[in-house]
């Protein structure tokens, strides 16, 4: 028989350790589907290795891929923290993403220190309102959010998709669907000359701190961790549930929503509906593998670029496929999952005694 | 009037029930799931795994019937996961949920790009063909709408039937019930709660595998990537709409097939006033406006998303 008992103080060692270790299993689990590949693995992890790690432009390419990963890490870690299942990080970075071009393109003109204010503030505006009506839905009238939000990813991406063959097609654009691009004084500058890491990644690194801060320091964040551990007794002691989950949405739809101001108005320059890559879901996984801490978002959020920005170029250079990236991704979260658990339980095997 | 004749074609329903098939699967797969208190978000990768499988295996040759098993076995597989993590270990359904889904979709289409490196257009396979049946298929109106489907779409209607009567008048459907609603009764019993959830998800995410094994067997004859697009997440919305009754699941994934069906024709009735688009979404913010209606009398089984450890009162 396999008896579980709850461990009273799991070690710092073991809630430390254990991402650590789901990240490194995952890792190691590649090899079977590389060997199923036919692919040489010490040289596939090699050049995985290279790929993200290798140069200055490849680490360049890694913080690029990061930054977003940081942002909607940070929009799962602090929903989920208040157990509001927001799954709809994705349309949240396109429409962010969308509010920040219709504004950054051309409709109004300033110098950067306006501009860009204006761009990050209209993207995290329209995420969050993407958020708050699932929220409210959820806390009035008790539809399940995960659904709303999921379904609104597609609504999203078609709507962006009517808009960018409508409104904001960029005339110049020879029939591709997408948009005018960013104006010169919105646009995120890079931080290192010639190289693709931009001032997003900055603006993430200021989110996680500050988050940080409010999730620990103020009476908010002790509000919303005291919904998400308990909300009939949070509600009991006086605070607003509705209230508290609202601004968990206005967070979390922000984050994300800033997350698709950095791409735009960082990365690419333009909107088009393959402007993300599936970061929405991915920082599902980012802020799991963070144990939902801000600060730790930081780190699982330049594993996650490292594995993809890795197998990417592991991909070019002997041909296997780069979706063995997100199949990382995936059995790294399932593995934080199976070893949350063991920080939480004592495994015991015992043997079953013989009758009489 | 245009809307009543497109309504009273024999084509119309056809094509409607053409539509539901693959979310009769998922919404029973999922019911079965949510009946036995656990909440299934697997099921979005467990149709693109079951597409996949399942067509992967008739193109290597295993027969269409070979290719159903396949499937059914695969989502069996992801669900047997998705039971591990939720059941025994108690972990949340919602990110093991998800966490299945992602594993799922990216192991599919590691294979089939592994399998397939370089093709332009996917290779195709024979589908499962319409039935004739002799008498019936000839019968005005519900002879092409009903009887001239695809024998996945008849497998589908049967499942309706097989479901509701083992949940419901057998032993097993009871304490299937009852697992997700009280589970310690059901350990006062003496039964294994853990075994019977298992055994429900296990069961559930293979009938959601066919929803998507119907996708790349029956409605196409290939796979492509982000074909599911959706329709898992449309079926979870759908078993709350059903109140978890394999009856209204059919009617659900009816009037749903019906719906997608009637905007496609109007599509080409109206298509020039509006983007494409507007009607794409329609599937999506129907089922938005489905749970919004059922949300306040939804009487979702009183344990479903509780872990329940064993020795438990």
């Amino acid at each position: 028989m396999i008896r579980f008992e709850p461990r009273t103080n799991p070690s710092a060692i073991m809630v430390y350790g254990v991402p650590v270790l789901a990240a490194i299993i995952a890792i190691l689990l590649a090899a079977i589907p590389l060997a199923l590949a036919g692919a040489p693995i010490i040289k596939a992890y090699g050049l995985m290795m290279s790929g993200a790690f290798g140069s200055m432009f490849s680490i360049s390419e890694m913080l690029t891929r990061a930054t977003p990963l940081i942002l909607t890490g940070l929009a799962a870690a602090i929903a989920f923290r208040a157990k509001l299942w927001n799954i709809g990080a994705e349309g949240q970075l396109y429409m962010g993403a969308m509010a920040a071009v219709a504004i950054g393109s051309g409709v109004i003109d300033g110098p950067s220190y306006i501009m860009i204010p204006v761009v990050l503030i209209a993207g995290a505006a329209a995420g969050a309102v993407m958020l708050i009506g699932p929220t409210l839905l959820k806390t009035r009238l008790g539809v399940d959010e995960v659904v709303t939000t999921l379904l609104l990813n597609f609504i999203v991406i078609l709507f962006v998709q009517m808009m960018l063959e409508g409104a904001l097609k960029d005339p110049m654009s020879m029939g591709w669907p997408q948009s005018e691009p960013v104006i010169d004084n919105a646009v995120l500058p890079p931080l290192i000359e010639r190289m693709r890491v931009h001032l997003g990644l900055v603006i993430a690194l200021i989110c996680a701190v500050a988050l940080a801060i409010f999730v620990k320091r103020t009476i908010w964040g002790f509000e919303i961790r005291a919904v998400g551990e308990n909300a009939a007794a949070a509600k009991f002691s006086g605070i607003s549930v509705t209230k508290t989950m609202v601004l968990v949405a206005m967070l979390s739809g922000g984050l994300a929503g800033l997350a698709g101001v950095s791409e735009v108005a960082g990365t690419r320059g333009y909107l088009a509906t393959d402007l993300s890559p599936g970061y929405g879901y991915a920082g599902i996984v980012v802020a799991m593998l963070a144990r939902l801490s801000p600060i730790g978002v930081i780190i699982s959020a330049l594993f996650v670029a490292s594995v993809f920005v890795g197998a990417d170029s592991m991909s070019r250079a002997i041909g296997v496929s780069s979706y063995l990236a997100d199949l990382i991704v995936a059995m790294a979260l399932l593995c934080v999952l199976i070893g949350g658990f063991l920080t939480r339980f004592k495994v015991h095997f015992e043997h079953q005694k013989s009758a009489g | 009037m245009e809307i009543i004749d497109i309504l009273l074609t024999a084509n119309f329903w056809a094509a409607a029930l053409r539509i539901a098939t693959p979310l009769i699967f998922g919404v029973l797969g999922a019911l079965i799931c949510e009946r036995a208190g656990v909440l299934n978000l697997g099921i979005e990768g467990i149709f693109t795994a079951g597409a996949m499988a399942g067509w992967m295996a008739v193109w290597l040759g295993a027969g269409l019937w070979g290719g159903v098993l396949v499937a059914a076995l695969a989502g069996g597989f992801f669900g047997l996961i998705h039971a591990i993590l939720t059941v025994p270990l108690g972990l949340s359904q919602h990110v093991s949920g998800i966490g299945v889904t992602l594993l799922a979709t990216s192991l599919s289409y590691f294979t089939y790009r592994t399998a397939l490196p370089d093709v332009s257009s996917p290779p195709r396979i024979t589908p499962f063909q319409p039935l004739d049946i002799p008498i019936l298929s000839d019968l005005p109106f519900i002879g092409p709408a009903l009887f001239s489907q695809t024998a996945l779409t008849m497998l589908a209607l049967v499942m309706v039937f097989v479901t509701g009567w083992v949940l419901y008048r057998t032993p097993l459907g009871l304490a299937i019930r009852a697992v997700g609603d009280n589970p310690s009764s059901v350990e006062a019993q003496g039964l294994s709660v853990y075994a019977l959830r298992i055994g429900a998800v296990v069961a559930g995410s293979s009938l959601m595998a066919l929803g998507g094994a119907f996708l790349t067997m029956s409605a196409f004859d290939a796979f492509f990537f982000g074909m599911i697009n959706g329709r898992g997440w449309v079926c979870i919305a759908l078993t709350v709409f059903a109140s978890w009754r394999p009856g209204k699941a059919l009617l659900g994934a009816l009037l749903f097939g019906a719906f997608d069906a009637f905007q496609v024709r109007l599509q080409t009735e109206v298509g020039a006033f509006l983007p494409s688009q507007v009607f794409l979404m329609m599937p999506y913010l129907l089922s938005i406006a489905a749970l919004i209606i059922v949300a306040r009398k939804a009487d979702y089984p009183k344990a479903l998303l509780v872990p329940w450890f064993k020795g438990q009162r």
